[in-house]
């Protein structure tokens, strides 16, 4: 199966092509974003509706990561700081 | 059957503010709240607590009511999600700019601080205005809270001084009371209609036209808007009697959100989205922060100001009928005055002496209801 390579938080993750984006978060181990409360996010509706997988695409916030297919390096981050 | 010395119709962020200070003065009160408390205006509007210098009166009130917010968030910041972002008022161009060095006096001589900005300094402040801005006026007092969380703190605040809250829909005036919707009856000694742009459908002598407004709020973007920044065209593009107009006004949320407002739409009362006038209102916004056009906008909703002939509230009795109290008509300022508001009633209800004078607010200043059929 042909993979395709992105970089989530800086690590270098390999995904079968057609992966979303949610999937390269779980195999990294990341949540998505921390809620204003401290707490964790990550994927949960799966279709684009409940905006919890929110991520930074190539310097874009609040993509869906859900809804977004892995294209060769992209560059995933995730909200960290909690200030997204 | 229910009873009260006062009852106030409507649990918003005016009739709360009442019932507070009511109880708080030994008034036995109770609330009658036909949803839920805050639920109206009260979670429509940007809660934007701001001086507004449209008229002396105006001034007067949304001043001394701004001195109440800082007393009572200075208490407990945390009860109201409150943001001391300040407003700046901006200057599209020289005829704008100009009108900042009077509005700065009278800001003044008030005990109002403000600042004027000229071009290099607003954007120093708020970078992503667009190029070739003229100016502004940064008053650093203006602040944002939440104001459906005020309205329910200011509840609980009542009830901890007696007031109950009774769940019902007043359907008419009755000369001791209320009567509600499924039939029965509360009986009170003072009514005081609090209801907002809903005011006619209990007293169909009252001028109070609806406003419709539209609000947009985006997701997280901290640091893209630091104050509330508002048009200079806001006070005059509000005050349009007829036609729908929109205004450049925009807040940033504690949560970094961005609340993008503000349309007003006379005499129109369907809340449903209406989408040209929203297209226009984030044309509006993006023709003076071009960076909003790439946010994204998580929800729309839209909410009825109600609206007085004069553009004054009317806080105090009602002329023509006897134990019946009004405090309403407060168009966009509801949170902001709700707190002034709510002096003003208390002291006239009780007999106790008025903390500013009432004369500009009373009703009675209207014709429409010198007489009642």
């Amino acid at each position: 199966m042909p993979n395709v390579t992105v970089f989530v938080n800086g690590a270098r993750i390999q995904m079968p092509t057609g992966s979303v984006v949610a999937a390269a978060l779980a195999a990294a181990r990341a949540p998505a974003r921390i809620s204003l409360g401290g707490e964790p996010r990550g994927p949960l509706c799966g279709m684009g509706i409940c905006c919890e997988c929110r991520v930074t695409i190539d310097g874009q916030p609040h993509r869906l990561s859900c809804q977004v297919v892995c294209a060769e390096g992209m560059q995933v981050s995730t909200d960290e700081a909690g200030i997204l | 059957m229910p009873s009260a010395d006062v009852l106030i119709v409507g649990a918003g962020i005016v009739g709360a503010a009442c019932a507070a200070e009511l109880a708080a003065r030994g008034a036995d009160v109770a609330v009658l709240e036909r949803d839920v408390v805050g639920s109206g205006a009260t979670a429509a509007g940007m809660g934007h607590l701001v001086v507004i210098d449209d008229s002396p009166a105006q001034l007067a009130l949304t001043r001394y009511s701004q001195r109440l917010w800082d007393a009572m968030v200075d208490a407990d910041p945390s009860q109201h999600d409150h943001l001391r972002c300040g407003t700046i008022w901006v200057a599209s161009d020289d005829e704008e700019l100009a009108a900042i060095g009077p509005k700065q006096a009278l800001y003044a001589a008030n005990g109002i601080a403000s600042q004027p900005l000229d071009a290099h300094t607003l954007y120093e402040l708020e970078p992503k205005l667009r190029p070739g801005l003229a100016g502004g006026l940064l008053v650093p007092g203006d602040s944002v809270v939440y104001p459906p969380r005020t309205a329910l703190a200011l509840m609980e605040r009542a009830a901890a001084a007696g007031a109950r809250l009774l769940h019902g829909e007043a359907a008419a005036l009755l000369p001791d009371g209320v009567r509600l919707a499924d039939g029965s009856a509360i009986r009170a000694g003072a009514v005081v209609v609090a209801t907002g742009a809903r005011c006619p459908a209990l007293l169909p002598e009252l001028p109070i036209r609806p406003k419709k407004g539209h609000l947009a709020i985006t997701d997280r973007y901290p640091g893209m808007v630091r104050h509330q920044l508002v048009e200079l065209g806001y006070i005059k593009n509000a005050h349009a009697a007829d036609g729908d107009t929109v205004s450049f006004n925009v807040q940033p949320r504690p949560s970094g959100q961005i609340l993008i407002g503000s349309s007003r739409q006379p005499g129109v009362a369907t809340r449903p989205i209406d989408f040209p006038m929203l297209a226009r209102m984030v044309a509006r916004a993006v023709a003076f922060m071009p960076a909003l056009a790439s946010c994204t906008m998580v929800r729309t909703w839209t909410g009825l100001r109600a609206a007085t002939p004069d553009g004054l509230p009317l806080i105090g009795p009602h002329p023509a009928r006897p134990g019946v109290w009004l405090a309403t008509g407060h168009e966009g300022l509801g949170i902001t005055t709700a707190l002034g508001t709510a002096q003003l009633l208390a002291a006239q209800l009780l007999a106790q002496p008025a903390p500013i004078p009432p004369e500009p607010y009373l009703p009675q200043r209207l014709p429409e209801l010198a007489a009642v059929a």
